[in-house]
């Protein structure tokens, strides 16, 4: 699958506003035919990120090829070649549903026919028929959300960049729009997705990376994720009563959680790390500690997530 | 590492290039794109016709009949034939200053229409092309309504009258390049006072509504600089039938300055629309 040289190469990649550096040196490589993921908390760098892959960002330093091009001479060679849906809708709202579809061909030197052919089924996809001949204005939000990413694919892109293209879709929607995404996997095309859903990065990507502060912090599958940054098992022990919560938690600690575990309280639950769940149970209730209510389960992106990049939030 | 077969998206570098960054056929999907817009405001073009004519109606014809001839230099015209090519240089000065100063700014700032554009082989000069490709087709729709109504009531000397069209749309390419690169310096509406603080003085005193030399002699200087004049005295030359060399000059100096204009507009477009 990962034959030849990769689709996007950067190296020591990085974008500055002014004095601050929003993505601080990174390196990454995707392969043709492979979904690719950014996650990371609010403010990481991912739209940053993405928005120098889609070439409508200069970079600031280091090395960026995509389709084995140079953004700065050849942008819209590449962008020729690339499907975008950007954070927030960028809809023309002078223009109706279905003319945005077309002028949106029109930009890519498709003809007419083809766009009508093109923007039926695409409007059959975003489930707007109906809303053809409507300005775009009044429709909902994730209406809005659809339509920008069936504008996206007007042009059968080679590269599909996704910057949180579920945010604010209904469960239907975003299942309609994995199956689209699978197919679309299937007939080769390559994906870069940023989301804060794990389990959708979970579910589309092939390879992913974590972003925290402007710089990537883990890579890998989601398997190898939860295999190197968390345990098989996690433990989620509730209590009563804050007091005893934290006499638990200071029990807890002193035994490293009764069978090994790594202890983590929160605020409404102590989490304990572990290879084997039900054995650390039988530990923990072992030492007198006595919660509410015990739930095993099996590590989760989630998990990987929030140890890798804290549970604080550091919004700046 | 190529394209797949079958991917067949145009690729010109340097073919079809009007301007370095200009792609015509993709500055012309811009153009496009606003009149897919406008199919349904299609008012705003009768106004567009209007406006002129009914100047030419109350000025012209009007206040014509009280005037009634104007001495200019060694020659003597009724007061219509003096004002009505300086109406015709107004009207393509407001409708290229109109297109790329406020409706530029809806789409730039508000409606963010360009970040979209910008996401597609476009570029920003291209952009800032079809703008102004756009306000200068319109302009010349309106200046060649407004030359026929001219014509209508009698007010053409000379067969060189023909060329005030190009000329009308020379001037719209002067104040085109001018309004969006001013546009680009623009934070809000307010803004757009000092956009009137220089339109209104310039359409009142560029020898539209009288001649140049009841001007005393260093404010005469002064007025023969600003582009309307410039633009004035062109169509004004060719509508009487005072066409000679010398109308280069005023062509030169439109030229450059929607050229300079548009230079500057595509650099700080590109500063301000790529982050
Ligand atoms: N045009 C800009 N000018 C100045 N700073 C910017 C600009 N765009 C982004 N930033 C800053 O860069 C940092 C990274 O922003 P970015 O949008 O890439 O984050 P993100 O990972 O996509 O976050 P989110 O999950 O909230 O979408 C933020 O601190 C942001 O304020
Ligand atoms: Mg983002």
């Amino acid at each position: 699958m990962q034959g030849g040289s990769p689709l996007i190469h950067a190296r020591s990649l990085t974008k500055r506003f002014g004095d601050f550096v929003a993505v601080d040196g990174i390196d990454f490589e995707v392969h043709r035919g492979e979904t690719f993921g950014f996650l990371g908390p609010n403010g990481a760098g991912k739209s940053s990120t993405m928005r120098m892959i889609g070439c409508v960002s200069p970079i600031s330093a280091g090395t960026l090829r995509i389709l084995g091009m140079d953004p700065v001479t050849d942008g819209p060679a590449i962008r020729s070649r690339l499907g975008v849906v950007p954070q927030e809708d960028t809809l023309d709202t002078e223009l109706t549903v279905w003319d945005n579809l077309v002028i949106y061909g029109r930009y890519f030197g498709l003809t007419r026919a083809e766009i009508r052919e093109r923007a039926t089924e695409l409007l059959a996809f975003a489930r707007l028929e109906e809303r053809a001949r409507d300005r775009v204005d009044p429709l909902s939000g994730g209406m809005k959300r659809r339509l920008t990413i069936a504008r996206a694919l007007i042009n059968r892109p080679e590269l599909l960049l996704l910057d949180e293209p579920t945010t604010g879709l209904d469960p239907q929607a975003r299942h309609l729009l994995w199956e689209r995404l699978y197919r679309l996997k299937r007939e080769g095309v390559t994906q870069v997705i940023t989301t804060h859903y794990m389990d959708e990065a979970e579910q589309l990507c092939d390879r992913l990376v974590i972003m925290d502060r402007a710089r990537i912090v883990a890579e890998g599958s989601p398997r190898q994720l939860i295999e190197r940054h968390a345990t098989r098992d996690v433990v989620e022990l509730r209590f009563t009563t804050h007091d005893e919560q934290d006499a638990a938690a200071e029990a807890l600690s002193a035994t490293a959680g009764g069978a090994g575990a790594e202890v983590e309280p929160l605020p409404d639950r102590i989490l304990l790390y572990t290879g084997d769940g039900d054995g650390t149970v039988a530990a923990v209730t072992g030492n007198g500690v006595q919660p509410s209510s015990v739930l095993v389960r099996r590590s989760t992106l989630e998990d990987v997530f929030l140890r890798l990049t804290g549970r604080t939030l550091e919004d700046e | 590492m190529t394209a797949p077969a079958g991917s067949s998206v145009e690729v010109p570098r340097h073919r079809g290039q009007a301007l370095p960054g200009v792609d015509r056929r993709r500055a012309l999907r811009i153009v496009e794109r606003n009149a897919l817009a406008y199919r349904r405001a299609w008012v705003v073009f009768l106004t567009g016709f209007a406006e002129p004519v009914l100047y030419l109606l109350s000025i012209g014809i009007g206040v014509g009949a009280l005037v009634g001839e104007v001495v200019v230099g060694d020659r003597t015209t009724p007061y219509e034939v003096f004002v009505a090519p300086g109406l015709l240089a107004a009207a393509a000065m407001n409708g290229a200053v109109f297109d790329t100063t406020f409706n530029f700014f809806v789409k730039f700032k508000y409606a963010r229409t360009y970040d979209a554009v910008l996401a597609t082989p476009l570029r920003v000069g291209d952009v800032a092309a079809g703008e102004v490709i756009w306000a200068l087709g319109r302009g010349a729709a309106y200046a060649g309504a407004f030359l026929v109504a001219m014509l209508a009531f009698g007010l053409v000397g000379s067969a060189w009258a023909v060329l005030a069209l190009p000329a009308a749309v020379l001037i719209g390419y002067a104040f085109a390049g001018l309004g969006l690169a001013a546009t680009t310096w623009m934070r809000s509406f307010v803004d757009f006072d000092y956009v009137m603080l220089a339109i209104i003085p310039m359409f009142l005193f560029s020898a539209t509504f009288f001649p140049l030399d009841r001007y005393p002699g260093v404010l005469a200087g002064l007025v023969a600089v600003t582009p309307l004049y410039q633009g004035v005295a062109l169509v004004r030359a060719l509508v009487t039938g005072d066409a000679g060399p010398g109308l280069l000059v005023h062509v030169a100096y439109l030229v450059a300055l929607g050229t300079a204009g548009l230079w500057v507009a595509v650099r700080r477009l590109r500063l301000l629309l790529q982050p």
